[in-house]
């Protein structure tokens, strides 16, 4: 027979159990490595939270009203378990790399590290697990009444809200001491993760005896519980069984996003995670335990809705079904089954909110009361803050309390924990846009916050209170103002959805418009695009981060990470050094804060300042790395990005200068090849005459001829060709002269007519000799000139013996034409030859390009070079002219009204 | 029996020089002033041996030099060369090509006479 002190004596000695296991798990993480807690099954176990005395006693209650749609709320972990499982590792990469200790956190840091976001969040997350709080009450209160009534001959408990209140009390103690035992204000209780990995193999362990009690004790095995089942169906009232798509898809999304946001869901599955990789075993066995969780949820429903009397609460047929066949010990390990369900959801729940409420409200709360209060106050601050943590804790107890005194604790299991459920569903759209979506912003995830709560708490939460409640039964019925469109529970007209899935709908539906829509339309700061890009590819900057538990700063790691940075000689050599000074032997000095600073400053040099500041800060433990950290880091990035895009830009410029000095080399190459053939071409020149000279003067020197004429055809032979090479060696003198711009001009002014006539007289003898004639019209020749007029007739000198020269017709004529065009003089030189041939037309201006072969001609090749040359100086110029009957060049020059170097001459004037 | 030689050279004053040098020696001279022509004119005045210029109008001396090293009946004809450009590469081809003797011009009037009588066997 149990007693209600047998009961309370149970619990006691429980809860003592569990408060032993947390404090050895707690001593045995503090003294060494945690392997034990790294095992990737305690951290499967304390998953576990998610079910809680609403999955204990409300999924069987759940069944017994709707048949098998309860397995929606486990269905929803799994698939996130099993296909999301990408997403999970990103979530809990960026958990532990930003060191986050609550969803709130982890939303604030994320959109720029905003405390608004960080308290809207933690209100959300509060209000939003009020619920589940007074459900866990109520549970365990139901429970305790069970116990009490069926106890008629020995105890009752007059009062179920009593109970409530001493339920209440109980746990806030509990979590108290549990998870603000210690002031190590880390985020992560390994005690209490192993104390609710405990409890979840009692709840596990006592669901499965009591359905292995129910199918194989009463139900008579799987055929008796299939019978039962159909006598259920039929039971039934019509359409309860039935499979609703739309609510299943709901459910469905709703635990899963729930699995996500929910705060004691974000503490086990993120901040208390240990190793990155115990995801992987979690993704598997997680849904196992639920699996088993929910086996015999049907068989238990059934057989009670069989076997118990009409009107029995179905959500205690756990309970009841044991006790009505007087199994004692079994209804005993229901209850604590029960028990663990409620206690571990309820401290898990509120270390998590407390965690918020103080981080995100209280203690920015404080710190603005104390602006520049120095910061050898922190203690104070530690103290402060265990203290706000655990008004925070009472408080939530207290909310949840009173919740349960307002809602009247009527209400069924399953319908509370769906209400929470959709409420902390709204910060799904903030938490994984500001995941994968860099462009979501601060101001976006703000307004999809507060308009999805605002639409939760209008169509499901207010509503939740009852008719007498917050909204009257004449809103809830015609919408305020009688506005059909706004009524809470068919908003803008979408009627006869269930309840909560329309809530879901609309809430979220808008939620994500309004999240989206105003983050495409702000602009987030640049701190916010920092944590974006820190959040979104999280999973591109390193390997998974490992155990974050520095706390025992070694040098042995700061040797480590020195020699990554320095290399290993280096920095063994460095340390050794250190040591010795310290009057130690080996590589290890203490961690004193004189050696840290001479580490930062040596790593400094290599990394840059902020990072070995972050990088010492992160092997140390203790602090976490701070946003002046984060940009001074991003600083530097910054900074390594302009050096580059420097050095790439001086590499441009030595391409581009490579490149011209390659060109030019090449054109000194050319230049090289066009110096040789020059010099071979004058070798040649000068070699020519000189072989006539030395093989004539020879000839004399050994006797001669006896013929007195032929020797004096000799001499005159050998002075022929000693002239030849005396012009030759003239020609190249002027026109090197000439090509390097070391010519003097003398400008004179000098009518046309006048040059012309020099230039024929000094050209008499050839044309004589010749019998070329020339033909000209004096009177077009007056044009005036202002130019050197000597090197003007070397050019028409040139041009005359060249026809006389060259010019291959019987009766050579030579035409001289002058004619004034556009302030230009055109001096045309057409002789009646056969003229130049049109491939040599292009060549017959460079040197050596002697066309004719007699040498006869007496010339080396050298006069059109010349004579451009000279033009090119007098701003004039040398051109043949071709479709001309004979050879024909035309020389253009200024009229002498402008000086050949672009200045007026003062004496001009008076001649215009 | 009087040499035959052929003086293949466009600069008049030089062709006569050589003229004048080996008809006072005893030889046979003729002279031609174009590149062009200069394989025919071998052909129709059959030389003892041909005194051939590199520079000339029409035809260099190392493309008649070839052509004739590659016909039958002036594949043996001894051939001195004479060019303005002695340049050692300019004596390489030209010896590549099968010349039998190489002179740059300004040359000895009795080193080419020597030449001469060394490539008639005299």
């Amino acid at each position: 027979m149990l007693t209600f002190n047998t009961l309370v004596g149970v619990c006691f000695l429980y809860v003592i159990m569990l408060f032993l296991v947390a404090f050895v798990a707690d001593k045995r993480a503090r003294r060494s490595k945690v392997r034990f807690l790294s095992s990737p099954m305690i951290y499967t176990l304390s998953l576990s939270v998610f079910c809680t005395a609403w999955t204990f006693y409300g999924a069987v209650g759940y069944a017994a009203r709707s048949g098998l749609e309860f397995v929606t709320i486990y269905l929803g972990p799994t698939l996130v378990m099993i296909g999301w499982w990408w997403f999970l590792r990103k979530l809990v990469r960026v958990g532990r790399s930003q060191r986050v200790t609550s969803i709130a956190d982890l939303v604030s840091s994320r959109y720029g590290k905003s405390n608004l976001l960080g308290v809207l969040v933690t209100l959300i997350a509060v209000i939003g697990t009020t619920p589940y709080i007074a459900l866990q009450l109520q549970s365990v209160t139901l429970s305790f009444a069970v116990f009490a009534r069926d106890r008629s001959a020995g105890w009752v408990i007059p009062d179920l809200e009593q109970t409530a209140i001493w339920v209440a009390g109980g746990l806030a103690l509990f979590t108290i001491l549990f998870g603000t035992r210690n002031l190590d204000v880390n985020e992560r209780h390994h005690g209490v993760v192993t104390a609710i990995a405990v409890e979840a193999v009692v709840k596990l362990v006592a669901l499965m005896a009591v359905g292995i009690f129910v199918v194989w004790g009463i139900g008579g095995g799987p055929q008796g519980i299939s019978a039962a089942m159909e006598q259920a169906i039929q039971a039934a009232p019509e359409g309860a069984w039935s499979l609703q798509g739309g609510r299943w898809v709901g459910l469905t999304f709703l635990s899963a996003a729930a699995f996500l946001t929910l705060p004691r869901m974000f503490q086990v599955l993120v901040v208390e995670n240990v190793d990155e990789r115990q995801l992987a075993t979690a993704s598997w066995a997680f849904p196992l335990y639920l699996f088993l969780m929910s086996l015999f949820v049907i068989p238990i429903a059934v057989v009670g809705l069989a076997i118990l009397p009409k009107g029995e609460n179905p959500d205690l047929f756990v309970l009841t079904l044991p006790l009505y066949f007087e199994q004692d010990g079994l209804a005993m390990l229901a209850f604590l089954g029960g028990f663990s369900s409620a206690t571990s959801m309820v401290i898990v729940a509120s270390i998590a909110l407390a965690t918020m409420v103080s981080n995100h409200i209280i203690m920015p709360l404080w710190l603005s009361t104390r602006l520049g209060v120095d910061a050898s106050e922190y203690r104070d601050a530690r103290q402060i803050l265990l203290s706000a943590r655990r008004l925070s804790i009472v408080g939530i107890l207290a909310l949840g309390y009173f919740y349960y005194r307002i809602s009247g604790g009527g209400a069924a299991l399953a319908a509370i924990g769906l209400i929470s459920f959709a409420g902390v569903a709204q910060v799904l759209p903030a938490m994984a846009g500001g995941l994968f979506w860099r462009g979501a912003s601060r101001s976006g995830a703000v307004a999809g916050l507060i308009t999805g709560f605002a639409i939760w708490a209008y169509t499901l939460f207010l509503p939740s209170f009852g008719e007498a409640g917050v909204i009257s039964a004449s809103v809830l019925a015609d919408g305020p103002w009688g506005i059909a469109a706004l009524r809470p529970q068919a908003l803008f007209g979408v009627d006869g959805l269930d309840p909560v899935v329309h809530a879901l709908f609309w809430s979220l539906i808008l939620n994500c418009s309004v999240f989206v829509s105003v983050s495409l339309l702000s602009f987030p700061s640049p701190l916010e695009r920092l944590q974006a890009a820190q959040f979104v590819n999280v999973l591109d900057q390193s390997g998974p981060a490992r155990g974050r538990s520095f706390n025992a700063a070694t040098s042995e790691d700061l040797l480590v990470m020195a020699q990554e940075i320095m290399g290993s000689d280096q920095a063994q050599a460095w340390f050794q050094a250190q040591a010795e000074q310290q009057g130690k032997q080996g590589y290890l000095p203490d961690t004193t804060p004189d050696f840290i600073g001479r580490l930062e400053r040596e790593l400094s040099g290599l990394v840059g300042t902020a990072t070995a500041h972050a990088m010492i800060g992160q092997i140390l433990g203790g602090t976490t790395v701070s946003v002046d950290d984060l940009l001074a880091v991003a600083d530097e990035t910054q900074q390594m990005l302009e050096q580059t895009s420097q050095l790439e830009a001086k590499q441009l410029e030595l391409t581009t200068t490579a490149r011209q000095l390659s060109e030019v080399n090449e054109k000194l190459t050319q230049l090289s090849i066009q110096k040789d053939a020059f010099l071979s071409q004058i070798s040649h020149e000068l070699r020519t005459p000189m072989t006539s000279i030395r093989a004539f003067s020879e000839i004399l020197r050994d006797g001669g001829a006896n013929d007195p004429e032929a020797a004096a055809r000799h001499a005159s032979i050998i002075h022929d060709e000693s002239v030849r090479l005396t012009r030759l060696l003239d020609d190249l003198l002027d026109l090197s002269v000439l090509e390097n711009g070391q010519v003097q001009l003398y400008p004179r002014r000098e009518v046309m007519r006048d040059v012309l006539d020099r230039a024929i007289a000094a050209t008499s003898s050839v044309i004589d000799q010749e019998k070329m004639h020339i033909h000209r019209n004096r009177s077009d020749e007056g044009g005036a000139l202002y130019t050197d007029t000597d090197r003007l007739a070397q050019v028409f000198i040139n041009l005359i013996s060249n026809a006389a020269k060259y010019c291959d017709a019987k009766d050579k004529r030579l035409a001289i034409r002058v004619r004034q065009r556009g302030g230009r003089l055109q001096v045309d030189f057409v002789d009646n030859g056969s003229g130049v041939p049109l491939e040599s037309q292009s060549m017959i201006f460079e040197k050596f390009s002697r066309l004719s072969d007699q040498a006869a001609a007496g010339g080396a090749g050298l006069g059109l070079a010349i004579c451009r040359e000279i033009m090119d100086k007098l701003d004039g110029s040398i051109t043949y002219l071709p479709g001309q009957s004979g050879a024909a060049f035309r020389v253009t020059l200024p009229i002498g009204t402008q000086s050949p170097f672009g200045r007026r001459w003062p004496s001009d004037i008076n001649h215009l | 029996m009087t040499r035959q030689v052929l003086v293949i050279e466009d600069e008049p004053n030089i062709a006569e020089a050589i003229s004048f040098i080996l008809s006072r020696d005893g030889w046979s001279v003729s002279t031609h002033a174009s590149g062009t022509t200069a394989v025919q004119a071998v052909r129709d005045a059959k030389p003892d041996v041909l005194i051939l210029d590199v520079m000339l109008p029409g035809k260099s001396g190392y493309d008649i030099l070839q052509d004739l090293r590659s016909a039958d009946d002036t594949r043996a004809l001894p051939v001195l060369m004479l060019t303005a450009r002695g340049q050692k590469t300019d004596r390489e081809l030209a010896e590549r090509l099968g010349v039998n003797r190489f002179m740059t011009k300004p040359f000895s009037n009795s080193e080419m006479l020597t030449n001469l009588r060394e490539l008639v066997g005299g």
